[in-house]
């Protein structure tokens, strides 16, 4: 057996010899370090000893006397299991955790040794596809879909969508009322997929380590100029020596609890890059206190409709399922209730879904959209546009159920079989309770919409096969939600889907973004799969993907948790409560979380990824307090780009993009809470994500970052177990059905795979038709979880009865009493009404929906093309400001003209804007997109106007009602005024010149 | 000899931009010999897209319409031009020679579409080429048409007379002085986004409330012509589109069963909205 061990290594050297010899950048590798490292087994001294001198590569049989590295295997039996091909990473991962397998000596040296024997593999591997003249056409994939990125010199040429070629799987078709209907062979993209060569080359790309100016480890701290204090270029090796001496201090001079992460809601595409993947196994192996992620867009689902239907899986969003078909084939008339997929395109879907909302034009099947604001797919659509003020939507929803009660117009066979407590309801909608009948002409001084429309939208709609597109995936999501009565009107969505006979044929949730005819039985993770996280807890990595990629588990120890939305609160006032997101049970979200934990110390370092808080949190300027709060005695960022919030932190860590670096995907797999996602597209496209150039200036792959910061920790092998992100990006291929459909040097040279469409037998059921049928659940859904069904396996709703519930159980049982979320929906006013007394001072209700053209953050301001889209931000002046959509009325009541500046602001702000008129938005209302990426404070930042269009300072940060953690800031009083004067400049650190003499000019000019 | 058209359809397109973000990808940081020189990082979008809202609150329409050098085949640029600084290809694509162009902002100011942009730095008139250099390496089409999600844009390469059948056959319209200048860049549905409509809302009652008239006859009339009819919806709406812009005295005239018929004049310059029609009980 030791034979054989000795001649597996005399076998590696001999590889490494060669390719050292064949391959000039694995050469280059050798070359970076000299080192000695011997591999051996422990039970008998039989080993063999290499050593880099140089860049040169000697190895001999042997124990060596002074190896710098050490990898040992207890037994030659066990190294002659780990070490024949092909690798089991299962066996290597158990040999790991039972310490047979050891790595010992400077973490970075295990590394670069592992690499060096590691790489010898990858040697040979080529990458994207040569297209002539010295270009070549990697791919890559982006929160918009998957792109053809070309490259030439080292430079990104330009970023396309992907054309499908003839070895491609063929698409699916949908026959319906006599024609056919096929996509596109190809990718779509979202818009702002196609500013990522902008982004990329963005001058706000932070590409060193940096430190604030003022921030002195060792002596003055001063967070009190966070955000306002510049920064100077400092190397890696001091920056991650820094925050890990920090990380060692905190934890052992405040104890448990002390370090907190949080990352945004979402990142630069990739498995392996995501926050789910590598951030999540650094951080459990720091130990945090973690933030708790409020279902931020689902929020009216979760905290509402759940209690009626279940659906916990997908935060109570509806089934998704079969629903493009069963809509074309049947539906007679489609609503869309607060619905602009041709704005959110669902989510990374690209514009997938436009082509088949023209479907349902070609068959001129009638719409109606419901919104206060006329949108994008209301125009594309051409339907009929009724307009409630927002946050009054329950009422009208109220008012059409009273229409289909006293006119008989609901599905009373569903209502008696499938639901329970409709009487009880019904009492309220008729006003048998409370002596007001709900009826069109109670809900017209709510809504503002006429009687008569109500009246004959009810009759439609309860006469005709009706779909209800509810938000922006149709199933719900988005749009209304997240407004301060987000949950009435979720749950008004269900309870009048129920009223009408869920699930029979052309009666169902969809506005054709979701439920296309694709494959979901070819396994491929998504994002929440927690890629190479090892997080069994707060990742889906249990599921499937820990046992086809084996890996170190990681656990988070600190018991500790922040509900997200009171995070400054936790921060400056030191204690904070909130409710928890748990998709397990319609009751997870009934335990309170509470900070600080028994026992555990308040957080005192506070690592950021990301910069996106100011421009997307409620009332943000408490994030701007927090910042500059004593209680943070050390705050790290680690971004991408100079904007935002990354500019309040003391050290800053600079990131590449996804286009920098190596990693695998698949277009808008998300997984986890969000599980097909992919069903909103028309083809699942696998995407190898090339490192497309090198990283910008000394930026790093994330995954660099944590790795060389754990390697600073001593944690460096436990981290990366040795590999890269290509090894990462591998190990995953090697997981999922990939291999059976195409090997990986081919997946690596084209860089994509397109999942072919099943036969039509095979295709998904539709949604609810079993509910509808009184059948077992036969949806590919493992939803809800097994003792989450009260009758038995697959049969009736997650419920407490198995039913649709219009008297919710969980509500009655948790809180039987709370006015303002009581067992059934009633209409409570919003507090940002105009009917408040604050409406005196701040008479507009301002709108902000997620935004058309950047993705969140991300594809706004960096200097970037989607400046120059006037619907996005307009150019004044030298400065590109965010848009405020109002109606002419209101404009010429205030002597707004278009394109000038105006100031919007209510009691928590002010934003200065650029006006456009519009008649898109109904009189009284006034319409901005949310999630500037920039936060430009003219003066003192939280106590002075922004231009950089942070709309979110004028959000309310109060929960949708006390009992829970529901945001509800996506719509608001405000006033709006013209702006006489000039244009103010931003108070906010610019960037560094990092030309020495320029650096040290900003130094000694430095506000203090 | 066939040659290039562009063709964009207005009830095809979203307003997603996509197209504008594609050509600003090609050509930033990038410039092709002999083709174009690089575009400046922020500046007039060479191909836009044009955003019409018709209408008022309630009843609106809300439009788009590509704007890009129409590709002329009498190109008033290349009029304006020296000799060899524009060319006019045999396949229909006119190019603004990067180099020969250079120092003659009278290409720019000739151009009557706004589709020539005088780029103040290097001292040329830039446009969309049609991405010729991507035509003459083999693309099967250029960048706005390629990144379109829908298909409102697309192209093709046919005799002039081939095109001229399409035109025909498929409604095709030229942007407005584009006959005579030939351009190449057509439009379908273009009367969406250059005429007007008259809307309104028939109102009667029902057991004492107010109810939407559906199924109204309603008569359009001007002077003492009727120029359409129509019937209301479920909602009472009803919308005579396509009409040419202009003040005029019009009447709306509604009958519908069960009611009183009215006439109703407005002197109002559309895309309006009337308000709410009402009816009498018969």
């Amino acid at each position: 057996m030791s034979a054989r061990f000795s001649a597996t290594l005399t076998g590696l050297s001999a590889l490494m010899r060669y390719c050292a010899w064949r391959y000039p950048a694995y050469r280059a590798q050798l070359a970076e370090r000299d080192l000695v490292a011997q591999i051996r087994l422990r039970d008998a001294d039989v080993g063999r000893w290499f050593e880099l001198k140089g860049g040169a590569l000697r190895s001999r049989a042997g124990i060596h006397p002074r190896p710098d590295v050490v990898m040992s295997y207890e037994t030659a039996e066990i190294a002659h299991r780990l070490l024949t091909p092909a690798i089991n990473w299962g066996r290597l991962v158990e040999a790991a955790k039972g310490f047979q397998l050891r790595a010992e000596g400077p973490d970075d040296l295990v590394y670069r040794f592992t690499q060096a024997m590691i790489a010898a593999r990858r040697a040979g591997w080529r990458s994207g596809t040569p297209v002539g003249e010295g270009v070549t056409r990697y791919t890559n994939m982006t929160n918009g879909g998957p792109c053809f990125v070309y490259v030439k010199d080292g430079k990104i040429l330009r970023t396309t969508p992907i054309d499908f070629d003839e070895d491609d799987a063929p698409p699916w078709t949908i026959e319906a009322r006599g024609r056919r209907f096929t996509p596109p062979r190809r990718t779509t993209i979202g818009t702002h997929g196609l500013a990522w060569k902008s982004l990329v080359y963005s001058p706000d790309r932070m590409l060193y380590p940096m430190r604030r100016v003022d921030f002195d480890p060792n002596g003055e701290r001063h967070p009190e100029n966070r955000g306002k204090a510049g920064y100077v270029r400092i190397s890696w090796d001091e920056a991650l020596d820094l925050v890990a001496a920090e990380i060692r201090r905190v934890k052992m001079e405040h104890g448990q609890g002390s370090v907190l992460f949080n990352h945004p809601s979402h990142h630069t595409w990739g498995n392996i890059g995501y926050w789910t993947s590598g951030l999540f196994r650094f951080f459990n192996a720091v130990g945090t206190t973690r933030v708790n992620h409020n279902p931020d867009s689902w929020e009216g689902w979760y905290w509402g409709a759940q209690h009626h239907w279940g659906n916990t899986m997908r935060l109570g969003l509806a089934e998704p399922y079969g629903t493009v078909e069963d809509m074309l084939k049947e539906a007679e008339l489609v609503v869309f209730w607060s619905s602009d997929p041709e704005a959110t395109s669902g989510i990374y879907g690209g514009h997938e879904g436009s082509v088949r909302r023209q479907w349902l034009k070609d068959l001129g099947i009638p719409t109606v959209h419901i919104e206060p604001y006329y949108n994008h797919t209301a125009a594309f659509m051409r339907g009929k546009w009724i307009a409630p003020r927002p946050g009054t939507d329950a009422a009208m929803a109220l008012a059409i159920a009273q229409v289909w009660i006293s006119e008989d117009l609901y599905d009373k066979h569903f209502v008696s079989e499938r639901t329970v407590g409709f009487d009880r309801w019904k009492k309220y909608v008729l006003g048998e309770d409370d002596g007001v009948p709900k009826t069109p002409e109670w809900q017209q001084a709510e809504t503002g919409v006429p009687a008569r429309e109500v009246r004959a939208l009810a009759r439609e709609w309860g006469t005709k096969r009706t779909y209800l597109g509810a938000g922006g995936m149709g199933i719900g999501w988005g749009g209304a939600c997240r407004g301060p009565t987000g949950h009435q009107w979720s749950r008004a969505m269900v309870c009048l889907a129920a009223m009408q006979g869920l699930g029979r044929p052309g009666v169902n949730f969809g506005n054709l973004q979701w439920g296309t005819p694709i494959d979901t039985s070819f396994w491929f993770p998504g994002y929440g799969e927690g890629g190479m996280s090892g997080d069994l807890v707060n990742t889906a990595l249990s599921i499937s993907l820990y046992q086809r990629m084996p890996q170190f588990p990681s656990v988070n120890t600190p018991a500790q948790i922040i509900p997200r939305v009171t995070l400054p609160e936790a921060i400056l006032e030191g204690q904070t409560q909130g409710w928890p997101r748990d998709s397990r049970s319609i009751e997870g979200q009934f335990l309170p979380i509470r900070y600080p934990a028994p026992g555990h110390s308040k957080v005192k370092l506070f690592y950021r990824y990301g910069g996106s808080n100011i421009g997307t949190m409620p009332d943000s300027k408490r994030y701007v307090q927090m910042y500059q709060s004593k209680e943070l005695e050390f705050v790290v960022n680690q971004s991408i780009w100079f904007e935002g919030e990354a500019k309040f932190a003391d050290i800053i860590l600079p990131a590449c993009t996804n286009f920098e670096r190596w990693d695998i995907s698949e277009w808008s797999n998300i997984s986890g809470f969000a599980h097909h996602a992919q069903l909103q597209l028309n083809h699942r496209v696998a995407v190898m994500q090339h490192r497309c150039i090198e990283p910008l200036g000394e930026s790093k792959a994330d995954y660099d970052i944590f790795r060389e910061l754990a390697q600073k920790l001593g944690l460096g092998p436990y981290f990366s177990e040795g590999m890269s992100d290509l090894d990462w990006v591998q190990r995953m291929f090697e997981s999922t059905d990939l291999p059976k459909r195409i090997s990986w040097k081919s997946f690596l040279a084209k860089g994509y795979y397109v999942v072919p469409a099943p036969v039509e037998r095979l295709r998904a059921p539709v949604a609810y038709r079993w509910f509808n049928e009184g059948r077992r659940k036969d949806l590919p859904e493992p939803h809800p979880l097994p003792s989450e069904y009260k009758l038995g396996y697959l049969q009736g709703m997650q419920t407490p009865s198995g039913k649709f519930e219009f008297d919710c159980t969980t509500l009655k049982r948790y809180a039987p009493d709370d006015e303002e979320r009581p067992p059934i929906l009633k209409y409570v006013r919003s507090r940002e009404s105009i009917a408040s007394p604050r409406a005196e001072r701040y008479p507009l209700q301002l709108m902000t929906p997620h935004p058309k053209y950047s993705f969140h953050t991300t594809g706004d301001g960096k200097d970037s093309v989607t400046n120059d889209l006037e619907e996005h931000r307009l150019l004044i002046d030298g400065h590109y400001f965010w848009v405020l959509r109002l109606n002419p009325i209101d404009a010429a009541a205030r002597g707004i003209s278009d394109r000038s500046l105006v100031r919007v602001y209510n009691e928590l702000g002010e934003v200065l804007c650029a006006a456009r008129l519009t008649h898109c938005a109904r009189p009284g209302v006034v319409h901005a997109y949310e999630s500037a990426a920039r936060y430009d404070p003219v003066g003192e930042p939280g106590h002075s106007i922004d231009i950089g269009g942070a709309i979110n300072l004028l959000t309310p940060k109060q929960p949708q009602f006390a009992r829970g953690h529901a945001m509800g800031n996506s719509n608001c009083l405000v006033e709006v005024a013209p702006w006489n004067g000039p244009v103010p400049r931003s108070s906010q650190p610019d960037m560094p010149d990092l030309a020495p003499a320029a650096q040290a000019a900003r130094v000694a000019g430095v506000r203090r | 000899m066939s040659k290039w058209n562009l063709i964009f359809d207005v009830d095809l397109c979203t307003g997603c931009q996509n197209c504008v973000l594609a050509v600003k990808d090609e050509y930033q940081g990038n410039s092709f010999a002999g083709y174009a020189a690089e575009m400046p990082r922020h500046g007039p979008n060479w191909f836009a897209i044009e955003r019409r809202e018709r209408g008022e609150f309630p009843v609106l329409d809300v439009v788009h319409r590509a704007r890009c050098c129409q590709h002329c085949d009498n190109p008033p640029c290349g009029a304006a031009a020296p000799d060899g600084a524009v060319k006019k290809r045999d396949d229909g694509i006119v190019i603004i020679d990067p180099q020969l162009a250079r120092g003659h902002k009278q290409i720019a100011d000739a151009c009557p579409f706004g589709a020539a942009h005088w780029n103040e730095a290097v001292a040329l008139a830039q446009h969309w080429n049609f991405d010729a250099h991507l035509i003459d390496a083999g693309w099967p089409a250029p960048r706005p048409v390629q990144a379109c999600p829908t298909g409102a844009l697309r192209v093709v390469k046919l005799e002039d007379d081939e095109m001229q059948r399409l035109a025909a056959a498929q409604g095709l319209a030229r942007t407005a002085g584009g006959e005579s200048r030939g351009t190449r860049v057509y439009y379908r549905n273009l009367a969406r986004f250059n005429r007007v409509f008259v809307a309104g809302t028939v109102v009667g009652q029902e057991g004492g409330l107010e109810a939407c008239v559906a199924n109204a006859e309603v008569r359009l009339i001007r002077e003492s012509e009727t120029i359409g009819t129509t019937t209301s919806d479920a909602f009472g709406d009803f919308r005579f589109d396509y009409l040419q812009p202009g003040n005029a005295t019009w009447r709306i005239a509604v009958q519908a069963r069960g009611y009183q018929m009215r006439e109703v004049e407005f002197n109002r310059e559309p895309s309006c909205w009337l308000g709410e029609i009402r009816l009498d009980p018969a």
